[in-house]
């Protein structure tokens, strides 16, 4: 089996013609590897027919554990471990555990959150991700269609991008090196070749 | 689709692209720094230095090195603690609360919001620190451990431990929600870079992010939930900070009124603080498209209200003590207007409560000048109100024997010179080497600005749109 990827990469101006396009390359059939914008568009994730993102449900998750992580600690340090009279009030004075409980609510509920965003989008430090085209963190918005998984040709794909409006068309394959990402192999380059790829302009 | 109000200033000026917002921005961090960035820098690390000097004086001989009394035991410490931690609060509220309420204004003004309340927090978490005298036991006497390691645990009845976790949360949590409002932003830098050193470190801070829909999609969601998280927790710290007073029966401290009013003061005094950098980091950088009068404009409107609130809250805490009829809240009261402490606490009325009344004058409040004096002098009002609060409730104990009056040394005065200078030190670095607006947000409202990158909207009928602004799709292609 070959491990190279082909990709069909498509350039937009407009996020409101990317999302037309999106809609009409999606009733033809075709499916979409990827979009990359420079900043959130909204609703591109509908079009494109993601799930809605469950970082609210893992927020909700992670938030419980911190309250009752809370609660447990100071009922367990105040109440059981070493109860003590302070100020007249009971061992267990509910009350005065609310504040610690809500911190340790956002606390949870935050950093749990954002962990799992890590996670589940492989967000890390040595992560070296691919990048189509590096204009995509500037201005551009770039698609990118895997042509082996789409029944259509190459040319019959591209077609369909002029017609949507495409402001650049180009292929680009990847090879099976480059998917993976390896870290060393990529500080190696990046120090023996320097940066290659679309750089800004020097003065 | 945005709807485009005929009435609103827009929020971008000078009719920037996408590609301009990325150069302006990225040119901060890719030149080689200005000389008046080595000018400030300098002078902010010698400002540190020296205050550096009589701090260190102090945790080597101990906190008698400060002015305080057996009767004021609190002064200049807590004082500079909440007004720090009130300075903070101003970035949590442009970037979470304003997030929420869909303010649109926020997105050039809050990472350098941001940045400056995690500086701000730093400051205020050096106070109670040092203020313990024995610093280095201090730190973990306030964690949940057994006391001196037997059984005998934290105080969780006491607002002073509520304190710390509020404000370690409200620390760590901001400096999470700032660098995921980073992240994009470094990705750019990455992908910009020329050179193999700062792609290789921006790229790792970006942590390989690719801005693709499927992770917006997930940050977005990822942020709104920050920013929902981060609102209750911006009132809560601040509240807390209030119960360290509140909950005492000092008179003058006891008071109900003490959360909102610190709350609001808090964002009143941040807000000022938030101007005075970004006046100057404007200036600085040439940022005028980005932070138009607008902004400015919005800001003063904020800390009028908040000012205002603050005011009304000076005024019902004397309504109060007259209407409860305690002579000792009634003393406290009388003593603060005209006692010793008089000139703190008529300095703190003229910042605080008269001052910010002069931006109802339009021309004031669109002046970059008076706008930049004003901060300044809301800052030192903030200051006064804490000190006020603080010391003059103290100075009169309960024994008149043991009444007396603080005068600060100055090892008083050149710590709190240290935080100072530990603050501005960390924000030109912040605004040297991060993007000091946020490209990202600023791109996805720039549709709503700019004409030229308005016309492909205008292809897709949208009846939002009026007929004559049309743009027929034919005309387009």
């Amino acid at each position: 089996m070959e491990k190279n990827r082909h990709f069909l990469v498509g350039i937009f101006n407009d996020e409101d013609i990317l999302i037309d396009a999106v809609k009409k390359i999606r009733a033809k059939g075709i499916t979409i590897h990827e979009v990359y914008t420079p900043y959130p568009v909204h609703h591109l994730e509908d079009h494109l027919g993601y799930k809605r993102s469950w970082m609210p449900k893992a927020a909700f998750m992670f938030g419980l554990t911190g309250t009752i992580c809370a609660i447990v600690m100071q009922t367990y340090m105040l109440g059981i471990d070493w109860p003590m009279i302070i100020g007249g009030k009971s061992y267990i004075a509910i009350p005065d555990f609310v504040p610690v409980s809500f911190e340790m609510t956002v606390l949870f509920a935050s950093f749990g959150m954002a962990f799992t965003f890590f996670f589940v989008r492989n967000l890390l430090p040595h992560r070296v991700p691919i990048i189509f085209d590096r204009r995509a963190s500037d201005d551009k918005h770039v698609m990118a269609i895997d042509l082996a998984a789409n029944s259509f040709s190459e040319s019959e794909i591209r077609k369909v991008l002029q017609e949507v409006q495409a402001e650049e068309i180009y292929r680009k394959d990847l090879t099976e090196e480059e998917l993976k990402g390896n870290f060393i192999t990529y500080l190696v380059d990046l120090f023996t070749n320097g940066v290659t790829s679309s750089s800004r302009k020097l003065n | 689709m945005q709807l485009v109000s005929k009435v609103r200033e827009p929020l971008i000026t000078g009719g920037k692209t996408y590609s301009d917002i990325t150069n302006d921005i990225c040119k901060c961090v890719e030149d080689a720094p200005n000389k008046r960035w080595l000018a400030a820098l300098t002078a902010s690390v010698i400002t540190l230095a020296a205050g550096g000097y009589y701090m260190g004086d102090m945790l080597w001989n101990g906190i008698g090195k400060w002015g305080l009394n057996k009767t004021v035991q609190w002064a200049w410490d807590i004082t500079n603690f909440v007004w720090w931690v009130g300075i903070g609060h101003a970035g949590t509220l442009i970037s979470a609360i304003l997030l929420l309420f869909r303010q649109k204004w926020r997105t050039s003004i809050n990472r350098a919001a941001e940045a400056m309340t995690i500086f701000a927090v730093i400051c205020a978490a050096l106070w109670p620190v040092v203020h313990m005298g024995r610093p280095w036991v201090g730190i973990y006497w306030a964690l949940p451990l057994p006391n001196t390691f037997g059984s005998l645990w934290v105080n969780f009845n006491s607002p002073l431990l509520w304190d710390v976790f509020a404000i370690s949360t409200y620390f760590s949590v901001s400096c999470l929600f700032w660098f995921i409002g980073l992240i994009p932003d470094f990705a750019t830098i990455r992908d910009r870079a020329i050179t193999p050193i700062p792609r290789l470190i921006y790229g790792m801070l970006s942590l390989g992010f690719d801005g693709s829909a499927k992770t917006w999609m997930h940050y977005e969601a990822v942020s709104l939930i920050l920013a929902g998280l981060s609102t209750p927790l911006v009132l809560s710290v601040h509240t807390i900070v209030s119960f360290d007073f509140a909950t005492s029966v000092i008179p003058g401290w006891h008071t109900t009124i003490f959360p909102p009013y610190f709350v609001a003061g808090a964002i009143f005094s941040g807000f000022a603080m938030v101007l005075t950098l970004m006046l100057v980091t404007r200036h600085t950088y040439k940022l005028k498209d980005y932070i138009t009068m607008e902004h400015i404009e919005m800001m003063n409107l904020i800390i009028t209200v908040t000012g205002s609130i603050v005011g009304i809250a000076y005024i019902t805490e004397f309504f109060i003590a007259w209407y409860s009829n305690v002579p000792y809240e009634q003393y406290c009261f009388i003593n603060r207007m005209g006692g010793q402490y008089w000139w703190a606490y008529w300095s703190m009325m003229a910042c605080n409560v008269i001052s910010p009344q002069l931006f109802y004058i339009k021309k004031i409040r669109t002046s970059i000048t008076m706008t930049f004096v004003l901060s300044i002098v809301v800052n030192i009002g903030m200051w006064f109100e804490r000190f006020v609060i603080i010391v003059t409730s103290l100075h009169r104990d309960y024994l008149p024997s043991s009444w007396l009056y603080f005068t600060p040394t100055i090892h008083d005065i050149m710590c709190y010179v240290f935080s100072i200078g530990l603050f501005l030190t960390l924000f030109l670095m912040f605004a040297k080497f991060f993007p000091v607006v946020n490209m990202a947000e600023v791109k996805a409202i720039l549709k709503s600005s700019n004409p030229s990158v308005y016309k492909g909207r205008m292809t897709i009928k949208n009846e939002h749109v009026p007929e004559k602004d049309r743009v027929l799709e034919k005309e387009y292609i």
